[in-house]
């Protein structure tokens, strides 16, 4: 079966003053429909510029030098700006992380909830008004109409954030990227937001790339997960795999820096050092100088992706042992 | 003036979408007001656009009518009550006409030099591929002198009051491509501007419909602030007898015709520069309460 989304091998990499940086390093995943796919990491990990990527709305000083991107089996990497307009906010959507600064000050709700559909439908005014009243019913605010002629900085951030939802779900998207969409919000409304998706995601069949920094997110709607670390994809998951028997050393290091409320012995254990710069040049795996298990090996070899099982896969040269001795096993049975 | 705002009035009550934006302006038109130096300067501004709207009921004789038998008539004469000119014009009348003339060259010119600076400005913030050539392009134009630029401009297209306003427009693009720049640079760090271009809009709309409306307060405080620097430049350029041309009222030329009374009538002189001095004025304290009563921030210590 044909993914929705399909990325290889992709390099993202910035110019800058010292030349050429890649900020994302070959990453390669795909996304069904229906499924979500949550991308972990820190902070400046790549996590967002592989999103923007995919929307090709990249900083002026940002370029894809490597790799496809490949949605509903069209090549995006090589459309022209104007065509990837045509997908943008129509087949891919995009919601941010601050619905405090994601909506223009200076217009109503309304207004910019019919701007989707101003710009990839042909409805007339009318249309246009009772599709938006339809869609903020949909994503549970009551009183559309009324929400409709507000200014955004007289709604909370919980009703922000279903406007933006609201906003990119205008013209039913095929696929939905949710870039940290809860970060900014208190935990209840978080909650309520990601059921939101969740359930939107299982009305609409949409694929949804989640990218977010917090664990909790993860366990709660993703279906697959996948882990960067400095523009590398190291690990990647069925979320059951990923919590229950992590493998790289990193993703371990980010389990066990979520706090675990029922233990009261539980000591939180933090990633000691910080995420290398893009220019840091680091022999060997990228992670290695932060790796309890580090080796050798790590500090002069990159390693490749070992599988682990059918969907799971490591970026570690721990598991190559583990790797080759399945695949003996295999080979023997 | 009535008529519009009655108009406006009626635009609320019909108009419930946009009663939200008219409420915006009412509570700025508040707060201006609140500042007495600048509700001293609207009032002045008010009168003179009263004046010059309604230039033939104000003013007592035809501004251009010589009656050589009562010249040089002083302050307070019988029938004149500004007195009268060295051909016996009545300065009262002129100064109304004058009024007409230093606003609509003022508004003019302050138009065309937005209509210039915001397009330059918009340009050069937004595509950072014409930023340096636009401000290479602004920064020349600021190395003249403002009136020696305006002075040039008209030795090269003539005299004549239209081609004033082109002189002093031209003059106004820099500062107002500076402004703009400044705003969009700001405006389009935006999220909401990425949420627009991941909606799939274009730079033109986004430009159009999202940044510029972003960039209102300062270039509305910037076209008051301009009014009068166009007004005063206007002035001092029809003194060196560059812009209107003899019969017609205006204060410059003026001053210009009463310098050589300077100590027979020396009212023809200060009429009209006091007359200039209270309307530019009045434009800069209005700009300055505006630029006050558009920053957000300043609500905390009211």
């Amino acid at each position: 079966m044909e993914s929705l989304l399909n990325v290889q091998n992709l390099v993202t990499s910035f110019r800058t003053a010292d030349g050429k940086l890649p900020a994302v390093r070959g990453v390669s995943f795909s996304v069904q429909e229906g499924e979500t796919l949550c991308i972990v990491g820190e902070s400046g990990c790549g996590k967002s510029i592989t999103t923007l990527s995919v929307m090709g709305l990249l900083p002026d000083n940002g370029e894809i030098s490597e790799g496809s991107i490949t949605f509903q089996g069209e090549e995006l990497t090589h459309k022209k700006e104007e065509e990837m307009r045509k997908h943008r906010g129509n087949d891919i959507s995009m919601i941010f992380q601050e619905p405090m600064t994601a909506l223009n000050p200076v217009f109503t709700v309304g207004y910019q909830m019919m701007e989707p559909l101003h710009l990839h439908t042909k409805l007339n005014k009318k249309e246009k008004k009772s599709r938006a009243v339809e869609l903020l019913t949909q994503v549970g605010l009551s009183d559309a109409e009324k929400v409709l002629k507000k200014y955004p900085h007289e709604l909370s951030g919980g009703m922000r954030q279903r406007v933006m939802i609201a906003i990119a779900l205008a013209c039913n998207p095929s696929l939905l990227i949710a870039d940290e969409p809860t970060t900014a919000l208190d935990v209840t409304i978080q909650a309520q937001i990601l059921d939101l998706i969740d359930d939107l995601k299982r009305d609409l069949g949409m694929g949804v790339v989640m990218v977010t920094h917090d664990m909790g997110v993860v366990a709660e709607v993703a279906d697959r997960v996948m882990v960067m670390y400095a523009g590398h994809v190291v690990e990647t998951g069925t979320v059951e795999e990923i919590f229950e028997n992590p493998k790289h050393p990193y993703t371990k290091g980010l389990l066990a820096s979520v706090p675990n409320v029922d233990d009261e012995e539980h000591s939180l254990e933090a990633i000691p050092g910080s995420l290398p710069n893009l220019n840091e040049k680091i022999s060997g795996c990228r992670f290695h100088p932060r790796c309890p298990f580090a080796t050798e090996k790590c500090k002069e070899e990159d390693p490749p992706r070992f599988q682990i099982s059918n969907q799971h896969q490591s970026k570690c040269w721990l598991h190559e042992e583990a790797t080759t001795n399945e695949s003996r096993h295999e080979a023997y049975s | 003036m009535a008529d519009s705002s009655a108009l406006a009035q009626k635009n609320i009550n019909t108009n419930k979408q946009e009663s939200k934006k008219e409420k915006m302006v009412v509570q700025t038109f508040k707060r201006l007001v609140k500042n007495k130096l600048a509700l001293f300067g609207l009032v002045i501004i008010v009168i003179q656009v009263i004046l010059a709207a309604f230039a033939p009921w104000f003013a007592t004789y035809p501004p251009a009518e010589q009656d050589l038998v009562n010249s040089e008539l002083g302050i307070g004469s019988e029938g004149h009550w500004l007195g009268t000119d060295n051909y016996g014009r009545d300065v009262w009348s002129r100064l109304v006409f004058g009024a007409r003339v230093s606003l609509l060259v003022g508004i003019g010119s302050v138009a065309l030099g937005l209509v210039g600076g915001i397009a330059l400005g918009l340009l050069s913030g937004y595509f950072k591929k014409l930023d340096g050539v636009i401000m290479r392009f602004v920064d020349l134009l600021f190395a003249f002198p403002g009136i020696l630029l305006a002075m040039l401009i008209i030795a090269m297209l003539g005299t004549s009051l239209i081609n004033v306003v082109i002189a002093i427009s031209i003059w106004s693009i820099p500062t107002c491509a500076r402004i703009v720049r400044g705003s969009v640079l700001s405006v389009k760090k935006q999220e909401y501007i990425l949420a627009m271009r991941s909606l799939g809009a274009s730079n033109t709309r986004i430009l159009m419909k999202h940044v510029l409306p972003n960039c209102t307060a300062p270039i509305i405080v910037f076209a008051t602030m301009r009014m009068a620097t166009a007004i005063l430049s206007t002035a001092a350029l029809s003194f060196l007898g560059l812009g209107a041309q003899p019969p017609t009222a205006e204060w410059g030329a003026m001053i210009a015709a009463g310098q050589d009374f300077m100590f027979t009538s020396p009212h023809l002189t200060i009429v009209p520069g006091i007359a200039i001095m209270l309307v530019v004025f009045a434009f800069n304290v209005v700009g300055d309460g505006l630029r006050d009563a558009l920053d957000p921030n300043m609500e905390l210590d009211q």
